[in-house]
């Protein structure tokens, strides 16, 4: 059977408006609803259909404080058999990465798989530091993945175009959308939702891990000039401001 | 203590964005008053880096290291930073680099910070302003270890010219054998990619059906522009996966975004923020794309791309 680890981060929606408090050191969860990272919510419903082809047992792993098992419970809902919540707020990426090594170490996983990156810090990090840490195969951008016995056959995408990529078990995987397609999403269902409260979801302190980088300060954007509205029947004047004002045609 | 830039290739020639990320580690090499490395991987040609001020060029050529694989690049990277004693490395912000990079910062216990937009604002600690949440922040974020890494967002950086004739070295490598066996390799063909596009035509479902995109890739052609689309298309299935635009999809940093038939959600707002100059074109006033872009015009697709491709295309002829 084979043993799967879906890694998750816990990220604000993606229609979330970005606010910052703390003199715009930290992010303001005021109002925001915290969701699982779209790149990893790909790869749980492709856990989820090994489990259902060839029956697998599908861990789920977030590093964060208490706050982040709702959506821990979210995956169980889902049909995750064990949850694992690293207590400590994620603050850097090598952090992380060491931290679910460390889990990964004492488990032998088959599988695992970690979004190609979170919506929020946008590292694209994590994955890749936990196949070096381990010497584990690692193959990121996966927009398609097939196991056989013990050879997967992943889809990579690259710039103008796509790579198949095959290798052996054990693998880490860096997903995105096409792993499973938007309309193949799992959504909790009432049955889901009561076995999950009984499921497993343990709390594992960690050891001091030393961090190499610092987030400190958050700036938003700049706010744009008044939009220049042409019309419709004019668009002479569209190509001539391309042209002779922003200067990119 | 020397700068390390890693360049991607391409059919043996440096990638688009090589200038930019030599420009930049050359200008951090000042900052820091140290020497600019530059590190090709089976490159034929240099002449057109030197424009851009290195002080060495490392050679690598290796027919073990034709096709990209990361973990045998994060090694052979890292095999050259400890011989030459970098202390920066920087890397491009292409899919290649970003996969290799990882890797590469464990191996030299290196601290690494993605989606790079400015240099430094503060050496010590080195501290960079980065994008975040999916373009919809910036944030100054610094790196704590002796080795560092970082790879730059696309197009955030301008080229500089700083001719220089820098030493080449020719430089022998132990390329490891990967686990990981390539088994084909699918490239669109005759198509600018998004990644490698100054302008990026991208419709939403105001277009109607996949049957109508003909006038979207006629206008794209006729600007040299890659062709993009919104996330409701990309899961309607007209178009593909690698077209979608937005904080789900791929972000795009191009000179020239022109946005048809796509009102504007805050996830595909943030994907093209980064995008210099922004032209909507809509048939509803209200689209909240309209409050986001520099130049509007409000119209029927359908009439107005046809045309605009015919004007653009006279445009083109006359100035040419």
């Amino acid at each position: 059977m084979m043993n799967i680890l879906v890694c998750i981060s816990c990220v604000p929606d993606t229609t979330s408006k970005i606010n910052f408090t703390e003199n715009d050191t930290e992010f303001d969860t005021n109002g925001v609803q915290f969701v699982i990272n779209p790149n990893d919510e790909f790869g749980l419903t492709r856990a989820m259909w090994f489990k259902e082809q060839n029956d697998a047992n599908v861990d789920v792993i977030n590093v964060g404080e208490q706050e982040n098992e709702s959506v821990l419970r979210k995956a169980l809902a889902i049909g995750a058999d064990r949850a694992f919540r690293i207590n400590k707020k994620a603050s850097d990426s090598f952090q992380v990465a060491k931290l679910i090594a460390n889990h990964i170490e004492g488990a032998q996983y088959d599988l695992i798989i970690a979004g190609r990156e979170s919506i929020d810090y946008n590292g694209s990090m994590v994955p890749g530091m936990i196949s070096e840490l381990l010497n584990i195969n690692f193959i990121t951008n996966c927009v398609k993945l097939e196991i056989n016995g013990q050879t997967v056959v992943a889809d990579r995408e690259i710039e103008g175009g796509i790579e198949t990529l095959s290798c052996k078990l054990p693998i880490i995987i860096g997903g995105q959308k096409g792993l499973v397609e938007e309309s193949d999403l799992k959504i909790p269902n009432m049955r889901g939702i009561m076995q999950s409260r009984q499921k497993p979801l343990e709390v594992v302190e960690p050891p001091e891990i030393q961090t190499k980088t610092t987030t400190n300060k958050f700036y938003k954007p700049e706010e744009k000039n008044e939009i220049k509205m042409v019309d419709s029947n004019d668009l002479d004047t569209l190509i001539d401001l391309l042209h002779n004002e922003a200067k990119v045609i | 203590m020397s700068i390390l830039a890693y360049i991607e290739s391409k059919n043996k020639k440096p990638k688009k964005n090589s200038f930019e990320v030599v420009s930049y580690a050359k200008e951090l090499s000042k900052k820091l008053s140290t020497e600019l490395i530059v590190l090709t991987i089976n490159i034929d040609n240099h002449s057109n880096l030197e424009k851009y001020g290195p002080n060495k060029i490392i050679s690598v050529n290796d027919i073990a290291l034709n096709n990209f694989d990361a973990k045998t690049y994060a090694d052979v990277v890292s095999q050259v930073a400890t011989k030459f004693s970098i202390s920066h490395i920087v890397l491009g912000g292409g899919v290649d680099s970003k996969y290799m990079a990882p890797m590469l910062s464990v191996k030299l216990d290196a601290g690494y910070l993605s989606n790079v937009v400015e240099l430094p604002s503060n050496v010590e600690p080195f501290t960079v302003k980065r994008t975040s949440f999916s373009n919809k922040s910036f944030c100054d974020a610094s790196i704590l270890s002796d080795n560092k890494i970082i790879s730059l967002a696309s197009n955030s950086f301008s080229t500089i010219e700083n001719p220089s004739n820098p030493e080449i070295i020719d430089f022998q490598v132990k390329a490891s054998n990967s686990n990981i066996k390539q088994n084909s390799i699918d490239l669109v063909q005759g198509k600018v990619t998004i990644a490698d596009a100054d302008v990026v035509v991208s419709a939403g479902r105001g277009l109607k059906g996949p049957e109508n995109w003909s006038i979207i890739e006629d206008l794209a052609e006729t600007l040299g522009a890659a062709t993009a689309c919104s996330k409701p298309v990309s899961d309607l299935g007209w178009r593909p996966h690698s077209e979608h635009v937005g904080q789900t999809g791929k972000p795009v940093s191009t000179n020239l975004y022109i946005a048809i038939g796509i009102s504007g959600a805050i996830q595909h707002l943030a994907g093209v923020s980064s995008s210099k100059v922004k032209v909507v074109i809509n048939s509803d006033p209200e689209a909240p794309f309209f409050k986001a872009a520099d130049y509007g015009v409000v119209g029927d697709a359908f009439e107005v791309v046809p045309e605009l491709n015919e004007k653009i295309k006279a445009f083109k002829a006359e100035n040419n």
